[in-house]
């Protein structure tokens, strides 16, 4: 069975799950459809990052990841056009935390809900299963920063300064 | 008359059967204990084709032939189980592991066992992720109660059964796209020959089934041919599933023997209970998006695989599409046809620009008001050239919707041409174009 060989994109926890995916089919090329599932579900999309990354440990050509990932309708590839993501996570334990409530404050302030962006494009919003950090809960991710024990403010907040800033 | 016994929906005379205990209480696994003492695999292959077996799938082919395809000693071969249910109109395979799923796991079981493989795949369709759950637990519950894994009950057989998610696609649910899929690839057809039976998941003999398929095989084991040919007639023998939808007051699956008539399942108070609003039945497609059209005409026709191929159309995966007389016939023909362009593959040209250009006629004609003089001989002749030229069965499947309405319905596309034209059309090319 081989090992990882590549190292991960970065130090972000949500890798080992990734990696974990991986190792659980024995890092056989046809453990891609399932890995980039694993990988879409901690992210809540897949970068470019994320594409090579799983390129080089599954030994797949980058090419045919890109291709799997763009041709079953399942993955998404961060949003052309937006600058920044959020992603919210969906899982138990945030959506007892009080997910709806941050969900329907995000739609109703901003026009931002689920797999959109705000009106100018410039931010979307995407959602992931279980971010991996259940007792920060409710977690997003902001432009691949962890943010935990998430409030409807905090989050408007946030994305607010990245319309702004860049208007 | 509704079924007193159901072969698939068993969950109606055993309401909580999807769990394994209660499913272990009502002759659960008894037909995998007896295939392991008593059958031999070829035995077991036997039996499925006396009892006439025919793939729920959507071709109705003979299993126990398909079975008897795989060329002798080569191994491994693989068994699939395809549960990518998404022709539209269908969604029968989802109830049925929502509601028995041991029942579909030990038709698995069995049906490895028959072909002699050790290792099986369900490609459970990317949406399903609850039905994908389910079958793993179901399947956790098997190898705990040693009905799975090495050595199954002492017998010296091995099995292994591993659940597949699919990303969500339609051509996934075709034969040989699933393969590609399932080794990790994008999910374009193969060409054929060679068979999956001969040559399929990693180049390995393969036999693959329909969810209902494979349910079927544990009951026909356990009671027998003679008690499975009590169902539905004699070419096509045992019950389906039908998936009705449409203008109908009670939508659902039932279970039918084969040979009621269509009236009946649309009619009946058992079953989807008379139209909504008692207007008129206007089109049925019988068999999921994919096959040709009926129409209110023809309630008398019987639900078997002969009576609707006589019919020139075809019992497919058995999802009944009901519409009345308030819908348009083109404006269905472009729902049902925009469903196959987004779907198609891309990998063969009539199929992909066939599709593009049908849905890009049908939808200037049909949403935009703005339908061009020559539109109606366009259709025709866009079709034309995709019948007979499609590399898979999804492009050929894109054809039956409009040429079904253009068939059927003419009057409907002549009123949307521009006012004067009058269904007559009067560019030469056109003429042409109608030769073609
Ligand atoms: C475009 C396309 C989609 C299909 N989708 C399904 C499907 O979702 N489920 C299925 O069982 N068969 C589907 N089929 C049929 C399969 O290719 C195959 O014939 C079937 O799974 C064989 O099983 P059976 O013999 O038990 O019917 C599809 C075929 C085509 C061409
Ligand atoms: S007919 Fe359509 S779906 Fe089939 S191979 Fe051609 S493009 Fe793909
Ligand atoms: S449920 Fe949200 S981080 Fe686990």
């Amino acid at each position: 069975m081989k090992t990882v060989k590549s190292a991960a994109p970065s130090t972000d926890n949500r890798w080992r799950i990734v990696d974990a995916a991986m190792r659980r089919l024995g890092f056989q090329p046809h453990a891609l459809i399932e890995t980039l599932h694993v990988t879409q579900e901690t992210f809540g999309f897949l970068d470019e990052d994320a594409l090579r990354y799983i390129a080089a440990t599954l030994g797949v050509p980058l090419s045919q990841v890109y291709g799997v990932a763009t041709f079953y309708r399942a993955f998404t590839l961060k949003p052309k056009g937006a600058h920044h993501t959020c992603v919210v996570c969906t899982g138990t334990a945030c959506h007892l935390k009080g997910l709806p409530e941050i969900l329907a404050a995000l739609e109703a302030e901003l026009g931002l809900s689920p797999g959109g962006s705000t009106p100018d494009g410039k931010a979307a919003l995407m959602t992931a299963r279980c971010l991996a950090s259940c007792g920060l809960a409710p977690a997003a991710v902001f432009d691949g920063k962890m943010v935990g024990n998430l409030t409807s403010a905090t989050a408007l907040k946030r994305i607010r300064q990245w319309v702004e800033h860049e208007s | 008359m509704a079924l007193t016994e159901h072969i698939i929906m068993r969950e109606l005379e055993v309401p909580t059967i999807a769990d394994f205990n209660v499913y272990l209480q009502h002759e659960g696994y008894t037909a995998w204990r007896k295939a392991l003492a008593e059958l031999a695999p070829g035995d077991i292959v036997k039996m499925v084709r006396d009892a006439g077996l025919r793939g729920r799938g959507g071709a109705g082919f003979p299993t126990g032939v398909k079975w008897g395809f795989l060329p002798k000693d080569v191994k491994p071969r693989y068994l699939l189980c395809n549960c990518d249910e998404s022709e539209p109109g269908t969604f029968n395979n989802h109830q049925i592991i929502d509601r028995n799923p041991h029942q579909l796991i030990e038709g698995v079981i069995i049906s490895a066992y028959a072909i002699e493989s050790n290792t099986a795949y369900i490609y459970a369709r990317g949406e399903f992720a609850t039905a994908a759950h389910t079958l793993e637990q179901g399947i956790a519950q098997a190898y705990a109660a040693g009905l799975l894994g090495k050595n199954i009950l002492g017998s010296g057989y091995d099995l292994d059964v591993y659940v597949h998610r699919g990303a969500g696609a339609y051509i996934c649910g075709e034969e040989t796209a699933l393969m590609e899929s399932l080794e990790g690839k994008i999910g374009q057809p193969r060409l054929k020959p060679p068979f999956p039976a001969v040559e399929g998941l990693y180049g390995k003999p393969t036999i693959i089934n329909n969810v209902e398929t494979l349910a079927n095989v544990p009951r026909i084991v356990l009671k027998g041919v003679d008690w499975y040919r009590s169902f539905g007639t004699e070419k096509s023998p045992g019950t389906k599933v039908f998936s009705l939808c449409g203008h109908v007051n009670k939508p659902g699956n039932y279970e039918l023997p084969f040979g009621l008539p269509l009236r009946e399942l649309i009619y009946s108070p058992e079953y989807g209970g008379g139209m909504t609003d008692d207007r008129p039945v206007k089109i049925i497609v019988p068999g999921g998006a994919s096959a040709p059209w009926l129409t209110g005409e023809q309630l008398d026709l019987t639900l078997d695989y002969e009576a609707l191929a006589a019919a020139g159309s075809m019992l497919g995966s058995g999802g009944v599409i009901v519409l009345n007389d308030t819908v348009s016939a083109p404006h269905v023909a472009y729902k049902m046809d925009e469903f196959f362009k987004h779907e198609s593959c891309g990998k063969c040209t009539p199929c992909r620009e066939g599709t593009h250009w049908l849905v890009k006629v049908l939808h200037r004609m049909t949403e935009e008001g703005h339908a061009h003089p020559e539109d109606i001989p366009v259709l025709h002749s866009i079709y034309n050239q995709m019948a007979g030229n499609c590399f898979c069965l999804l492009g050929e499947s894109a054809v039956m919707p409009i040429k079904s309405a253009l068939a059927l319905f003419p009057e409907e596309f002549e009123r949307l041409l521009p006012a004067g034209m009058n269904g007559r059309t009067n560019g030469k090319h056109v003429i042409e174009l109608q030769q073609a």
